[in-house]
């Protein structure tokens, strides 16, 4: 049988499919390289990668419209590229340029861009839950069938206002989704030294819809969370996803000697057996819906734009020091 | 500006109506409410119960509790939720009982609020307002009775308005509501019932940003904020009988702040008393003598002094409070002082 008609036998989405992966490249692809900026000093601050978490950012953004809203976090740069976010603004962000998506003012921790509904990425942890709770009551007054969606890490799980926005979410069954994605480090500590109970009861104790998926599968991924989106748009009230996954490499890009809290052999298991491009790049290749060449070619595409990206954003000028005071007020 | 706009009791020679300093808040927000849709009032007990201080009641029967909002007690989540909700279309106006739960509010204001437009090079708009109280004296100890417009004046992205009367709370929440950006506006409890004043009933804003003289006078220019206007004026009454002429300057808000208006003022009459309820230690008075002593230094005759709240928490039993706030005898002495009479 043709790939052509594998795909129409198997009745799913392939083009949506490519989509998927060629945006979980993307992500791999920008990381790769914004970790090579960080390490050539070209890049300021800090850099926390979402390398072996791609499949949640792209699963769920592939569930939304683009006038859906997200909120992010620290850890925000596949979040921000899975909703719409082109790589030379973000990239001209990372490295503080007048042409990046917030004139350099925000950063890598605060892409934001109300073109393509991201309300921002957060560098307090737990900070985007309240905003998308807010963006999805603003959605319900304003009479819209928007849907927000918070991402965020499972160190949140400590902060208060997620409870507090659950609450609320669901006194008022609000359009939004949590989304928590468990890494299962607190930048250097394991989440089970920091979270009492378990994680999907949090949820359910408000009334929320919960489920616990395979943050590395990304059908999976985007199976639950189209069911939590259109269920949210229907009117019928709050998700909450609960994510596994795992952060492939440190809390930041500097975060190197990382034996003091898991162990080379953890990491060398997850990246050999539970790397989301490749688990579904395989599954694509085994169904027959693509072709390892295909995938190869894709990856090259990917690799030529994201350097034709940084390449724009080492071009693009810093901003004029005068314009320090701009946009404070609006 | 036209003198009869900001002071209607000064207009036309005709009777204005006089309308507590609550109900001009409550017309403002009726009226912003009529004019905008997206406007919304959400605190606790704000719909039925229209706050512990009645200031919103009624509200709820007008425009439902859909535009009226109770919320659980939960100031970080309903504030952050009004963050959200004005970046996504709204205009809320969150309603804070008490201007001490200012603490558990600030990461919301402070880290969300007042830095997104910012950071996000001027693409987010948060056009909201925070409606707290201030003001110690009625018996309520040191949880329920602080003056903390310091705070939000102290961050860049916040503008923080302290009405003294009826007039200017209107005018300034009317202004507040309609600002594209996060208002803090301090009501002072006291003054909910007890100040009376004249209100026009046509529509109108007082731009933030604009201080007011509330009494002429070229002896000593007396700064004062929300609760200690009253005792400002009472004051300089008490000082018009033993020869000294006092001027009392209200800057309305504390950021913007009008530092022309309150230079000028101190540049003719050559001294200068700052009285604010807030701790006296870091906060309003030491801000706005430095402004006046920094640009109307040569003009002086002697320091800029400052009265405040005592740098004690609020106490309960009466004789303790009373003596933390500033009071009119208070600024008479100093005043006599300052002027050797």
């Amino acid at each position: 049988m043709s790939i052509a008609a594998k795909q129409e036998a198997a009745g799913l989405d392939v083009e949506k499919a490519l989509h998927m992966y060629r945006g979980m490249v993307a992500i791999r692809a920008f990381e790769e390289r914004a970790n090579d900026l960080y390490t050539r000093a070209l890049m300021p601050g800090l850099a926390h990668l979402y390398i072996g978490e791609e499949a949640i950012a792209v699963g769920v953004c592939e569930a939304l419209r683009p006038d859906d809203y997200i909120t992010s976090t620290h850890r925000g740069h596949g979040h921000c590229l899975a909703k719409g976010a082109v790589p030379n603004l973000m990239f001209a962000e990372l490295l503080g340029k007048e042409a990046g998506y917030c004139k350099g003012k925000g950063g890598s921790m605060h892409i934001a861009d109300p073109a393509t509904g991201n309300l921002g990425a957060n560098a307090i942890v737990g900070g985007g839950s309240t905003l998308a709770t807010g963006a999805a009551y603003a959605s319900k007054m304003l009479g819209q069938d928007r849907v927000a969606v918070c991402f965020f890490g499972e160190g949140a799980l400590g902060q208060g206002v997620l409870y507090e926005s659950m609450n609320l979410a669901q006194l008022w069954t609000l359009p939004v989704l949590y989304v928590c994605e468990n890494n299962m480090y607190c930048e250097y500590t394991h989440y089970s030294e920091t979270t009492a109970g378990d994680i999907p009861s949090r949820a359910t104790a408000f009334g929320l819809a919960s489920e616990t998926v395979d943050g590395q599968d990304v059908r999976a991924v985007h199976a639950a969370a189209s069911k939590m989106v259109e269920r949210a748009r229907r009117g019928d009230g709050p998700g909450f996803l609960l994510m596994n996954t795992y952060r492939f490499r440190g809390h930041h890009v500097g975060d190197i000697a990382r034996d003091y809290y898991r162990s080379k052999q953890e990491e060398q298991r997850w990246m050999a057996d539970r790397d989301p491009i490749a688990i579904f790049g395989g599954w694509l290749v085994s169904e027959g819906l693509a072709d390892k060449g295909a995938l190869d070619r894709l990856e090259k595409e990917v690799a030529a734009e994201m350097d034709a990206a940084v390449e724009f954003a080492k071009n693009a000028p810093y901003p004029d020091a005068q314009r320090v005071d701009e946009d404070v007020y609006a | 500006m036209p003198d009869t706009a900001i002071h209607p009791e000064r207009s036309r020679g005709t009777a204005v109506r006089e309308i507590s300093y609550a109900d001009a808040i409550r017309e403002a927000l009726a009226e912003e409410m009529r004019r905008d849709p997206t406007v919304f009032v959400i605190g606790e007990d704000v719909a039925e119960a229209g706050t512990p201080f009645k200031v919103v009641k009624g509200l709820v029967e007008e425009f439902g509790k859909t535009r009226v909002v109770d919320t659980p007690i939960s100031e970080a989540g309903f504030t952050g939720l009004a963050v959200g909700a004005a970046m996504a279309g709204m205009r809320p106006v969150v309603d804070i009982m008490f201007g001490d739960f200012m603490t558990l509010i600030m990461d919301q204001v402070v880290n969300q609020a007042a830095k997104i437009h910012y950071m996000s090079g001027g693409k987010w708009k948060v056009p909201m307002v925070i409606r707290a109280t201030m003001g110690a004296t009625r018996r309520s100890a040191a949880q329920h009775s602080q003056s903390l417009h310091a705070w939000p004046s102290h961050i860049p992205g916040l503008k923080v308005a302290i009405p003294s009367t009826p007039y200017d709370a209107k005018g300034l929440l009317k202004a507040a509501i309609r600002d594209d950006n996060p208002v803090v506006v301090f009501e002072d409890k006291i003054s909910y019932a007890k100040v009376k004043g004249p209100v026009p009933d046509e529509d109108y804003v007082i731009p933030l940003g604009v201080a007011d003289i509330k009494r002429e006078g070229s002896d000593i220019s007396i700064v004062a904020t929300s609760s200690m206007v009253q005792v400002a004026l009472g004051a300089a009454t008490m000082l018009e009988e033993i020869g000294i002429d006092a001027e009392v300057v209200d800057p309305r808000t504390t950021w913007p702040l009008d530092e022309k208006t309150l230079i000028e003022s101190v540049k003719k009459t050559s001294r200068c008393i700052v009285v604010d309820e807030g701790y006296f230690r870091y906060g309003v008075t030491g801000e706005i003598a430095s402004v006046i002593a920094e640009g109307a230094f040569y003009d002086l005759d002697g320091p800029v002094r400052r009265l405040g709240a005592r740098h004690v928490p609020i106490p309960f039993a009466p004789p303790l409070e009373d003596a933390t706030v500033p009071n009119e005898r208070d600024v008479v002495a100093l005043a006599r002082q300052m002027c050797n009479k």
